[in-house]
């Protein structure tokens, strides 16, 4: 089922949760909510699973608006951060509520739980309450409720943030399995970029109450088209340096007091074009250790991350982070030198904080 | 306690004597610290009501009565359990016993439970300002000054021009009604309710504002009307509260009784006496003619009985040692 939601604005008194989202939601489509604590993407969930109603805007499902429906009138399923299982039942009651209240009979029922508890490997749990239950059983307990009553949307509130870190792997396969193979239209809420970026289609990225892109994750990766994306989207993050470009003999170039560095990226016109300073971003992966470059600091600090080692350069006043072969051995206090992909090079406005490149 | 701390302190230090002997000191002296703390509420409790409590059952073994009064215990002239006796087989006594029952099963039923469960349902369900509001309203009948609040009612129960109830029942043309005579224990229970309701509507609001906000929204999205999810969610998850409410109240409302007293002194034609105000009567009231402290002391002592009795069961079903823990902190 197709989503479809338009200036869709939620006010808590004076404070604008949610301002003028714009989104639009395939069939089928799995998308990604990603932004920072308090962004407003759990607010527009409870919005769509109808918790709360929208101050302002139009929801539709397919054809119809739903802004005034009950969230039992919009058959959805969804996931909580906290399983949200109900304490007095068992396992199999919690699964069977959805179809006991939709007056389906009871034969009905126990067919319908048996085949979401085989789809979730929970079969053998059926008679344990949620005390008795795992983390990670319980949150398939919970994925069986909102699967059993055979949803037109699937949410998703933060369902792995609960689990250990493992279990989270596994879970997050299983999920995107599991929707793929259902084909049912999801939206999925997270602070983990690392999620969204495995799992969506599409994640639309949202900062204080607004939607700052709605791409691709290889898009938001590699077309990063605000500053706040560049510096959300990315584990290291992306560094960024203010700088004053311009045309040298050797083709164009970046500067400020600490370095300087040629670029060779697409829309070099676009970037020249720019009046005054602009911010360049460059991602830890892009910068190579080379000791034969210009650009040189000092080894602050050395994070091995296993395959890589993060080290953190000064360099004059400027910081930056770049990933290093641990087989360097770089030891904090060294003097090394750093080259910059130049065709990795990212830049934008200061003033408005939008990509001069895309 | 005494001796867990000391114990404590023997296996910190098991070798050296002069060690032992310093922990063990420093650790009479925390105790002592400690129950030095305890004293003045330990004092209280013994004077006031441990000491009359045994004089109240010593007294329920004489028969001491106006005519026989002395205040020198030695010279109450005891009679062993016959004032019981008399009590079981004092026809007014099983009147009074059933009285109390119906008093306190309607009271709790109508009011302290249910009264204060559709209190507390509503106040959640409506905007938390105004839920705030209407629970204070509530609250209003407890903290009223008993002796206000019965000439309150009164009040409203009175003949015109007085009378708000039978004011409205002349403005409609009504003949007026004896309120306070025809519907003697609707009164008496709604006197009373209106003062429990409070209670359970505390306990029974914060248990509810306790449930996570997930398991709200979950049972919305399952599908769950308001009505539904109060059936099949918030009240299943009830049940330690509901029943907390139930055994605390039953025993604070079998030995209420300053309300009755004040509304109908336990009229008209005892039609409305309960088992504490019986007792209060017998003992302390000369109304029949002569206060017969030992056979009151009779009746109170049941009541204390029958309170002990419950709280014992009510604290194994609650598991009341479990709720307590173990202190935190070692050493004062």
């Amino acid at each position: 089922m197709q989503v479809d939601i338009q200036n869709l604005t939620k006010k808590f008194g004076n404070v604008v949760a949610v301002d003028s989202l714009n989104l639009d939601i395939k069939s089928g489509e799995f998308v990604a909510f990603l932004g920072p604590s308090g962004c407003g993407k759990t607010t527009t969930l409870l919005m769509v699973a109808g918790i709360y109603k929208p101050t302002d805007g139009i929801m539709r499902f397919g054809d119809v608006v739903v802004n005034q429906l009950q969230p039992r009138e919009r058959n959805i399923g969804m996931v909580f951060q906290s399983y949200a299982l109900y304490p007095h039942m068992t396992a199999y009651s919690n699964i069977a509520y959805p179809l006991k209240l939709k007056g389906i009979s009871k034969n009905e029922q126990n067919i319908r739980v048996q085949r979401v508890a085989d789809v979730m490997g929970i079969g053998h749990l059926l008679d344990r309450r949620p005390s008795q239950l795992s983390g990670g059983q319980q949150q398939r307990v919970a994925l069986g409720r909102a699967l059993v009553k055979e949803p037109d949307l699937l949410l998703f509130d933060e369902p792995l943030s609960n689990l250990d870190a493992r279990l989270r792997l596994t879970m997050r396969g299983e999920i995107k399995h599991l929707q793929r193979d259902l084909g049912i239209t999801s939206i999925y809420v997270t602070h983990d970029q690392i999620e969204a970026l495995t799992m969506a289609d599409r994640i639309a990225v949202m900062n204080q109450g607004k939607l700052e892109a709605f791409d691709t994750p290889e898009g938001l990766y590699e077309r990063p088209k605000t500053l706040f994306i560049a510096g959300f989207v990315g584990n290291p993050p992306m560094n960024f340096v203010d700088v004053e470009v311009s045309q040298n003999g050797a083709g164009p170039v970046a500067t400020n007091n600490d370095l300087k560095t040629h670029f060779t990226i697409d829309q070099v016109e676009k970037v020249l074009a720019h009046k005054g300073p602009v911010t360049m971003g460059i991602r830890p992966e892009d910068i190579v250790v080379d000791d034969g470059s210009d650009i040189r600091g000092e080894v602050y600090l050395v994070e091995p991350l296993g395959r890589d080692d993060l080290i953190d350069v000064r360099i004059g006043d400027t910081r930056m982070l770049a990933l290093s072969d641990p087989k360097l051995k770089i030891q904090p206090g060294d003097t090394v030198g750093l080259r910059f992909n130049p065709e990795r090079l990212q830049f934008y406005d200061p003033q408005t904080n939008q990509s001069l490149v895309w | 306690m005494a001796s867990q701390s000391n114990g404590g302190a023997v296996q910190a230090a098991p070798s050296d004597p002069t060690l032992n002997q310093r922990s063990r000191t420093r650790a009479l002296a925390a105790n002592l610290t400690a129950y030095s703390f305890l004293a003045p509420a330990g004092i209280l409790v013994i004077l006031f009501f441990f000491i009359p409590m045994l004089l109240v059952i010593l007294m329920s073994t004489t028969n001491l009565a106006t005519d026989n009064f002395t205040t020198n215990i030695a010279e109450w002239q005891y009679v062993g359990l016959r004032q019981y006796e008399t009590l079981v087989n004092d026809p007014f006594a099983s009147k009074v016993f059933f009285n109390t029952v119906f008093y306190v099963l309607c009271t709790l039923t109508f009011f302290n439970v249910t009264m204060a469960l559709i209190v507390s349902l509503l106040t959640v369900h409506i905007p938390r300002r105004s839920g705030f509001f209407f629970r204070a309203l509530w609250m209003l009948p407890r903290i009223t000054t008993s002796a206000i609040y019965i000439m309150m009612w009164e009040r409203i129960l009175a003949d015109v021009p007085f009378g708000i109830l039978n004011w409205f029942n002349e403005l409609l043309g009504q003949a007026p009604v004896n309120y306070a005579s025809d519907y003697t224990w609707v009164f008496v229970i709604v006197v009373n309710g209106f003062i429990g309701v409070s209670f359970g509507m505390i306990i029974f609001t914060s248990a509810i504002e306790s449930i996570p906000k997930d398991i709200m929204n979950a049972s919305l999205v399952d599908g769950s009307t308001l009505i539904q999810r109060i059936r099949h969610i918030i009240l299943p998850m009830l049940r330690w509260p509901l029943l907390f409410v139930i055994t605390y109240q039953t025993l604070s409302l079998l030995t209420s009784f300053e309300q009755i007293l004040l509304l109908t002194d336990g009229g008209p034609a005892n039609r409305t006496e309960v088992w504490a105000l019986a007792a209060y009567h017998r003992a302390l009231s000369n109304y029949y003619g002569n206060t017969q402290w030992g056979y009151g002391a009779a009746f109170s002592v049941v009541l204390v009985v029958i309170g002990v009795v419950l709280a014992v069961v009510y604290m194994r079903v609650f598991r009341f040692n479990e709720l307590v823990a173990e202190p935190k902190i070692e050493v004062l």
